[in-house]
């Protein structure tokens, strides 16, 4: 965890921050800056925060993991988004969702060791009478069933491969 | 600051405006039960076991964290009070596992005793309940995470006293856990394994890596010789064990139950001790001859060894390389004793009884293994432990006889009884180095401007020409504090004592659970441990460590001189700059 990564553009910010009053209050801010420029925080660009803006490291981790908006693993190649809007969920998006969730071995907000899959959940867009939908990269599935999501997700791979 | 009048249940009361319900109730003998709040930590107001109804409020009020008003009226107790309170710790209960009768906290455990006290009779609701892992990478410190309440103690303790800052609360709501940056393993985080996390959870979220098993084995082993070593603040502490007040010495008792428990001798770690002090004084002799690497820092606290690793590397040259009374008498018992009673030393099995948790990571640092790979010290077990084994055996401690502790490793003065405590390395140096210094006999042995009770204590000493900047430090927070100013350069100082845990050894990590009447980090208690110290000090008829004579001895015998090429090489160490960086 030694060698310093960060952006320089982030260091100049944080170098402005520590001439202010309680640079600690930027912590935050900063943060967002590191998720801008790399998609999520990692552990390395974390710790280099805590060194450079002088709080703890178990205080950044705090915070880091506090917020939903932050993201602590890069996004996976592909966004998979559960629709969980009222009509989705009543015909049964929680259940496509934990089909997800134990194909990928991961959780909402997470990405799959493969880098290739993140999952997150979405409200309504708009196309109810499709429910329950699941977007791939923006790629619109209607009418998912739980049983079709192990199908769903080897036709990415598939295509991967290839 | 304004003097207000409040009632609490209809006694009228004066009491500071500053003051809190909590404070005031107490003013009249009424204790508000509570979980998360701890008088020396900041008020969290985490647990609301502590609630209070104040007349004109719609809502209960925590007591801990609310301050008085004049002509506040304060209710502590009616049915409806003391049913919130209760289902409050039910619900607590509801997400911690049911495991008292199988706890190492069973019977001193501060929730249990809450909930008992407050009438928790049964479990209502059955639901989901946390799952983490027990984290156990540390040579220390042990993490279950599932225990924990979030009180909150341990990150408060941890960041506000020692200045770790290691232990946060990561993620939110029901995934809440308190943990290192990362969720990282205590061992690959800047703990410095002084224990407070553990002597501060009121449950058992935090706990020592036990030892006392492998001892066990290797008491029963016929093959092995088991020496066992005690510390100072053992002697100070152990009687509380057994109910004995605070502040008994028990020496001699303790000495005798370990023979029972079938150890095959009993040194005392206070040999080590003035061994430490013999060496350290030439160390220090030898820097202010030269002027270089000063101030001396002293290197008998583990913790505060590690603290330096992590947040204070560029200080490394000025920490004294003399290992800890622990680690000399254990390397000398497996080399100087080996050989003059002719045994192996791989047959001996050295045991340190310690106040401290982190001396169970120190004997796993590598530098503190013969070069032929066996460890100088095989087990370390904390008073606690040590109370334990003593119970589980079924000894009747305060009615033992006194021991004696076995020759010649055993001799000790009074000057190294005062290592167990605040400024005591510090008044023992002080006692060689003005003789070493100036060839005369010190006519006061007693150097009272050095015990630190407040955390943090400079003065400065003169023996002949010499003029000497020193201080002693208690707590890292306190540490921090007195090593920015040594970097800071506005005044020489010439020797510093740092001890990691507040009040020194004998408010280690390893020390009893506080008994009934006081709390954690009491300075109470660590004022009569000390007193136990200094008095057993006072009795004794040698009380500089360069007269016992049985240092003399091993000198004569072993070492040669203080500083010899031997004695560098087994009674010397080093250290080495650590990751993750701290955050001073």
């Amino acid at each position: 965890m030694n060698k310093p990564t960060l952006d320089p553009e982030i260091v100049r910010f944080i170098e402005t921050c520590l001439e202010k009053e309680h640079p600690d209050s930027y912590l935050i801010a900063v943060l967002h800056k590191v998720q801008e420029k790399y998609g999520y925080l990692s552990k390395e660009h974390m710790y280099e925060v805590a060194q450079r803006l002088q709080v703890p490291t178990s205080v950044v981790s705090g915070v880091a993991t506090f917020y939903h908006f932050f993201r602590l693993r890069p996004a996976g190649k592909y966004a998979v988004s559960v629709c969980l809007g009222t009509a989705c969920f009543v015909k049964g998006a929680d259940k496509v969702l934990d089909a997800f969730r134990s194909e990928l071995g991961i959780d909402l907000g997470e990405t799959s060791s493969d880098l290739l899959f993140s999952l997150e959940s979405s409200r309504c867009l708009g196309v109810c009478a499709l429910a329950p939908v699941v977007t791939i990269n923006g790629k619109v599935y209607s009418k998912v069933t739980p049983q079709q999501v192990p199908q769903l997700i080897d036709q990415v791979r598939e295509d991967e491969m290839m | 600051m304004r003097n207000v009048e409040i009632y609490i249940d209809d006694e009228k009361l004066t009491v500071s405006e500053e003051t809190t319900i909590m404070q005031a109730a107490e003013q009249i003998g009424i204790r508000i039960p509570r979980l998360c709040y701890h008088p020396d930590l900041s008020v969290e107001g985490a647990c609301r076991v502590c609630i209070v109804e104040v007349e004109g409020s719609n809502k209960y009020i925590t007591s801990c964290s609310t301050k008085v008003w004049d002509g506040m009226r304060v209710r502590t107790n009616s049915p409806e009070i003391r049913m919130a309170r209760r289902d409050i710790v039910e619900l607590i209960l509801d997400n911690h596992p049911m495991e008292c009768q199988t706890c190492e906290r069973d019977g001193n455990c501060e929730l249990q005793n809450l909930a008992y006290s407050l009438g928790v009779r049964e479990r209502l609701y059955e639901g989901r309940r946390k799952q983490h892992p027990i984290e156990s990478s540390s040579a220390s410190v042990i993490r279950n995470a599932e225990k924990c309440i979030l009180c909150r103690r341990c990150v408060r303790v941890c960041s506000e006293v020692q200045g770790i800052h290691n232990l946060s609360q990561l993620h939110r709501g029901f995934h809440t856990v308190v943990a290192p940056a990362f969720e990282d393993g205590m061992a690959d985080s800047v703990c410095i394994n002084c224990g407070q996390c553990i002597n501060v959870c009121p449950t058992a979220a935090f706990l020592e890596k036990p030892h006392t098993e492998r001892v066990w084995n290797a008491l029963a082993d016929p093959n092995k010789i088991v020496i066992a070593q005690i510390a100072p603040a053992i002697r100070a502490a152990i009687g509380e064990g057994f109910y004995l007040p605070p502040g008994t010495p028990c020496t001699g008792k303790t000495v005798t139950a370990l023979r029972r428990l079938g150890f095959d001798a009993v040194f005392d770690t206070n040999f080590g001790a003035d061994l430490t002090i013999v060496e350290e004084a030439n160390e220090f002799a030898e820097r202010l001859k030269k002027g270089e690497n000063l101030p001396l820092l002293t290197s008998c606290s583990p913790g505060w060894i590690k603290f330096m690793e992590h947040f204070y590397p560029e200080l490394i040259p000025n920490a004294s390389s003399c290992k800890s009374p622990m680690q000399m008498l254990s390397t000398m018992l497996k080399t100087y004793y080996a050989e003059k009673r002719g045994i192996d030393p791989r047959s001996i099995y050295v045991v340190g009884i310690m106040p401290c948790v982190a001396k169970k990571f120190e004997i796993e640092r590598p530098e503190h293994f013969a070069p032929a790979g066996y460890p100088y010290t095989d087990a370390v077990l904390t008073t606690r432990e040590l109370i334990w084994m003593i119970k589980a055996y079924g000894i009747d401690f305060t009615r033992l006889p006194d021991g004696e502790f076995d020759l010649p490793l055993g001799f000790s003065t009074g000057a190294a009884d005062l290592f167990g405590t605040t400024g005591g390395v510090m008044e023992a140096a002080l006692r060689t180095a003005a003789e070493k210094l100036t060839g005369k006999p010190l006519t006061d042995l007693n150097f009272t401007q050095v015990r630190a009770v407040e955390g943090l204590r400079e003065a400065t000493i003169r023996f002949g020409e010499y003029e000497l900047n020193v201080a002693v430090a208690n707590g890292l927070n306190n540490a921090k504090t007195i090593l920015e100013k040594v970097k800071a350069g506005e005044k020489q100082y010439h020797l510093i004592e740092l001890m990691a845990c507040p009040g020194g050894c004998i408010g280690g990590g390893g020390q009893p659970y506080p008994p009934p009447g006081y709390y954690v980090l009491d300075k109470e208690i660590n004022r009569l441990r000390a007193g136990a110290l200094y008095s057993i000090d006072e009795a004794k008829t040698v009380r500089k460590s360069h007269e016992n004579p049985y240092i003399m001895k091993l000198y004569e015998e072993y070492l040669g001189q203080p500083g010899s090429h031997k004695a560098h090489e087994l009674l010397h160490t080093t250290y080495t700059a650590r990751e993750p960086k701290g955050i001073k």
